[in-house]
């Protein structure tokens, strides 16, 4: 069960519309290290995640996402509100608005649609946390490059918000990691898979 | 009662503080759930938060569901603007 608080995490507010970055910073709603990616993955992973404390970070980095995609949508609506047809042939948004208008829709940059293939649940928690912790690095990475390409300061500070979020979250995974791997086997972490409850009866 | 009313922005601003300090330290107390200095801070910033909420939607409308204005005879819940909107939080 999720509640909506009508707020977001961190504000968005941008005077100056600007379709071409606009179409730069899509990719961080529906792109492969976006936050809907993200957020889907930590939520689909989380059922059969055994110990209680990364079932918590999972839920509660999951929810957060949510309000990371939310910020990234609110960006993008504000860049792109109130086009002329000029403004949308000129900064090349035209190819989006003919399939979208000025409507949010989840795709990548370069126009791939958003895939559940962006993202894995495994059903083994070392392998998840370590795709949980590249997919915070991916993203950190993908801030970065979006940040080498903005002058506007009304965009970059909440742009910088998400990257620094993206750090914190990856040092909660690795915490995570640890938390896992002190249940397991320390001569060999892949003895057995927990999330299997027949490789524990064998054990 | 004018006179105690917040300034919007400010009080915002503060839930903004507050609830963000409370969904930091909630990511670190699910790795560190008996850390009892997050437990502390925890405690302090989700009070803060709860009272800011409450106030907010006292004098500019609701921000969550549960500090919604009712008995009302307008349903408040949808008068304010949206966060991506202008004028929204």
């Amino acid at each position: 069960m999720w509640n909506y608080e009508k707020r977001l995490q961190h504000p968005v507010k941008i005077t100056q519309t600007n379709p071409k970055i606009a179409q730069v910073i899509i990719s961080q709603f529906g792109g492969p290290d976006g936050e809907l990616s993200a957020s889907m993955r930590y939520l689909a992973q989380r059922y059969s995640m055994p110990y209680k404390e990364v079932t918590g970070i999972l839920t509660d980095i999951g929810t957060e996402e949510l309000a990371h995609m939310e910020m990234i949508c609110a960006i993008v609506h504000q860049l792109t509100r109130d086009l002329s047809p000029e403004q949308l042939v000129e900064s090349g948004f035209d190819k989006y608005y003919v399939d979208h208008t000025l409507a949010l829709w989840p795709t990548s940059a370069s126009g791939a649609p958003w895939t559940a293939t962006y993202f894995q649940s495994k059903g083994d928690p070392i392998t998840d946390l370590h795709e949980d912790m590249a997919a915070e690095q991916k993203a950190r990475s993908t801030y970065d490059n979006i940040l080498r390409l903005i002058k506007d300061p009304e965009i970059c500070e909440p742009i910088r918000f998400l990257r620094e979020r993206e750090v914190v979250h990856y040092q909660r995974f690795g915490e995570s990691l640890r938390i896992v791997q002190d249940h397991l086997d320390s001569k060999n972490f892949y003895a057995f898979n927990p999330e299997f409850p027949l490789d524990l009866k064998c054990k | 009662m004018t006179e105690n009313k917040p300034n919007r922005h400010e009080l915002l601003e503060w839930i903004n503080v507050v609830s963000f300090a409370v969904d930091d330290v909630k990511l670190f107390l699910d790795t560190h759930p008996c850390n009892q200095e997050a437990l502390e801070y925890f405690d302090e910033f989700k009070k803060q938060r709860v009272h800011a909420l409450k106030e907010y939607a006292k004098y500019f409308g609701p921000l969550t569901l549960d500090t919604a204005c009712t008995p009302a005879e307008y349903w408040c819940w949808i008068n304010e603007p949206w966060p991506w909107q202008e004028g929204g939080c």
